[in-house]
């Protein structure tokens, strides 16, 4: 990168940012302005106008043009339903939508039981604090660094050379041939899953933390009076004390674990029958050229995620009024 | 007391913290002393699952300074045995000018130059939304507000096709067309992804912003409407101030998305030098240079390091923003 490259690009965020400026500070300042009897709708619209345009342009028409899309050919011919029954008969978007249903069950499970261990186990111990940092860091890293990090783990070398990734290290200390990990399905998709378990355990870990700190602590002393060991305790306190939080970290994982892209993109790119429908939605619009595919793809996502969403808002709201 | 994915500081309450602090107070307030860890197993299990969950981000950031030939050799965990650490992997992949290289600094620049206006527009729209949908009485807001918050359940995937269309048949010709009568404004390369992602982030910013604004006292308001000051004056000088908190929240939790973002950017951006991100690049160099991770150590880490700082230096926003932000995309 020379210099001259630099202030270009210095030049175009200021610049950016000075018209951006521009406009709302000349709104602002032409609205104030308005003749007073109007002045009120003028104000209203000038707050309101740029955010609703952008989502009327930039998601609205866009989601409502995607459903049209998915139900044309690659030609532009009207397909109806084949783009759908592509999806669910076709061996390789099978093999997609297996995956997907894999990643979903498990990422979501996985990391909720983790973090809910670690939360408990590190619950009011010396240097919590710092046990939680160390488990939340991955949520702070991109997917893609994250992918580096696992995909330096899984590294292959020949049997003989020394090992350079972690598993097949282990894997050679014990006596076996070491893997191409990531190549080799099917277990190239549960080691993908692995990554995203391991991002998304800090988050349930932090928010199930706070949960069980709320538990009354009479609750605890009373049922630790009654002389049950720490397994009931925690089945009859502790679960259903932290049921809402649970139920909220399963869905919102589960939300984030449908719309995964970046991990597959980075660690395969879908080959090895890797591919998830996020995935593969990008793969069929963008690089194939079959627009009507990836927009059914789209909608599939978009099917899969509703209820979950609804679910999870429902819930989030009803712990609302109840604080 | 529970904290819920979409919390975010209320006004007038005591200042804004994060999960993990609030967690702290409430182990002092149980118990005045600390006791260990509930049982020896439990102790193992923490370290084991603490360790488990450490050990790959240490074994890359080692071997990122551990020279080529030992990187590509033999593992990380021999470095005694192999001794040696060096500077140049970084110094490879941020500044070296060959073809062949990284060229990091380009696509660091790139990023920054990305997430500070995409984080800067969508927040200063969405607070003058959220405050007209609050505090401005028109019929309707309720529905409108409703509206905007349902859009958040439309996943990404869902407005990429339309979306690229627009920018190539409507932005791309009016930039032009700019840039021609008035040559003193360049034609942007980040334009597309600044708006990609102010659109993207407007549901989630509104909502949240409401919830906060909402909730400032009407006195203050309606005092300040009564002295005669105009609606936007109201939200420059008494909404916003007071805003702050969960405007810093979002900023970050906003910049920190904006700077993972891979999707975004790779239907966005181009993919060149000149307006592709770090995430994009990094994507880029596993596919084609997957195997050697004397740059690919290195390129990880410059990645990580802006998130890293801000996650260690900012944790209170961090966790709150974070937790919010949780269902985005």
């Amino acid at each position: 990168m020379t210099t001259a490259d630099l202030l270009e690009k210095v030049a175009q965020v200021l610049i950016g940012l000075a018209v951006f400026a521009a406009v709302v500070g000349l709104v602002m300042f032409v609205v104030d302005r308005a003749p007073k009897k109007r002045r009120d709708v003028v104000q209203l619209v000038a707050f309101l106008a740029p955010a609703c345009i952008l989502l009327a342009v930039g998601l609205i028409w866009p989601a409502a043009r995607t459903t049209y899309l998915s139900f044309f050919s690659r030609s532009g011919q009207w397909a109806g339903l084949d783009n759908f029954i592509w999806i669910f008969t076709q061996e390789d978007a099978l093999i997609t939508v297996r995956n997907t249903v894999i990643w979903v069950v498990l990422v979501p499970l996985l990391s909720t039981a983790i973090g809910l261990a670690y939360a408990i186990f590190i619950d009011k111990s010396r240097g919590e604090r710092f046990f939680k940092a160390l488990v939340f860091m991955p949520m702070a890293i991109s997917f893609v660094g994250a992918s580096i990090i696992w995909r330096f783990v899984y590294e292959y070398r020949q049997s003989g050379d020394p090992q350079i990734g972690l598993l097949n290290q282990i894997v050679t200390l014990f006596g076996a041939e070491p893997v191409r990990w990531i190549q080799e399905p099917p277990i190239n998709t549960f080691l993908l899953i692995v990554v995203m378990i391991w991002i998304q355990t800090g988050f349930a870990m932090v928010v199930l933390s706070a949960a069980i700190k709320g538990i009354p602590t009479e609750q605890i002393e009373a049922a630790q009076l009654d002389g049950t060991n720490a397994w009931q305790r925690f089945l009859n306190v502790t679960l259903p004390g932290i049921r809402g939080s649970l139920v909220v970290v399963l869905t919102t994982i589960s939300i984030a674990t449908l719309k995964v892209f970046d991990i597959v993109r980075t660690m395969t790119a879908g080959n090895f029958e890797t591919s998830v429908i996020a995935n593969e939605m990008v793969t069929q619009a963008f690089r194939a050229g079959e627009v009507g595919r990836g927009s059914a793809l789209a909608v599939v996502l978009f099917i899969l995620v509703l209820p979950i969403v609804i679910y999870n808002i429902r819930l989030l709201r009803q712990q609302r009024e109840i604080r | 007391m529970s904290v819920t994915p979409a919390d975010l500081p209320i006004p007038g309450s005591k200042p804004a913290r994060g999960a993990i602090e609030v967690a702290e107070e409430g182990t002092t307030r149980t118990g005045r002393v600390k006791k260990r860890l509930t049982s020896r197993g439990a102790t193992v299990a923490a370290l084991v699952i603490a360790v488990l969950w450490t050990i790959p981000t240490f074994g890359l950031l080692i071997s990122s300074f551990r020279p080529r030939e030992e990187i590509i050799d033999n593992g990380w965990w021999t470095i005694f045995q192999n001794w040696g650490l060096t500077l140049e992997n970084y110094q490879e992949v941020l500044l070296s000018p060959s073809v062949s290289a990284p060229q990091l600094g380009s696509y660091f620049v790139n990023s920054l130059a990305i997430a500070i206006p995409a984080t800067i527009f969508p927040l200063v729209l969405a607070s003058m939304a959220a405050y007209a949908l609050a505090w401005i009485k028109f019929r309707g807001a309720s529905t409108l507000f409703i509206v905007i918050f349902a859009l958040q359940i439309v996943p990404l995937q869902m407005a990429l096709i339309p979306l690229l269309q627009v920018f190539t048949s409507v932005i791309q010709p009016a930039q032009e067309w700019v840039s021609d009568t008035l040559p003193f404004i360049p034609t942007s390369n980040f334009l597309q992804i600044w708006i990609a992602h102010t659109i993207f982030a407007l549901p989630l910013a509104i909502f949240l912003l409401h919830n906060f604004i909402s909730e400032i006292p009407g006195e203050v308001i309606e005092a300040a409407r009564v002295d005669g000051a105009s609606h936007s004056q109201v939200f420059f000088r008494v909404v916003l101030p007071l805003a702050l908190p969960a405007l810093a929240s979002f900023a970050i939790f906003q910049f920190l998305w904006v700077w993972n973002d891979l999707l975004v950017a790779l239907i966005f951006s181009g993919g060149t030098a000149e307006a592709a991100p770090l995430t994009q690049r990094l994507a880029e160099l596993t596919g084609s240079r997957g195997q050697e991770w004397q740059r690919l150590t290195a390129a990880a880490f410059v990645s990580l390091i802006v998130p890293l700082i801000v996650f260690f230096s900012l944790q209170r926003y961090f966790v709150r923003g974070l937790l919010a932000g949780s269902t985005k995309g």
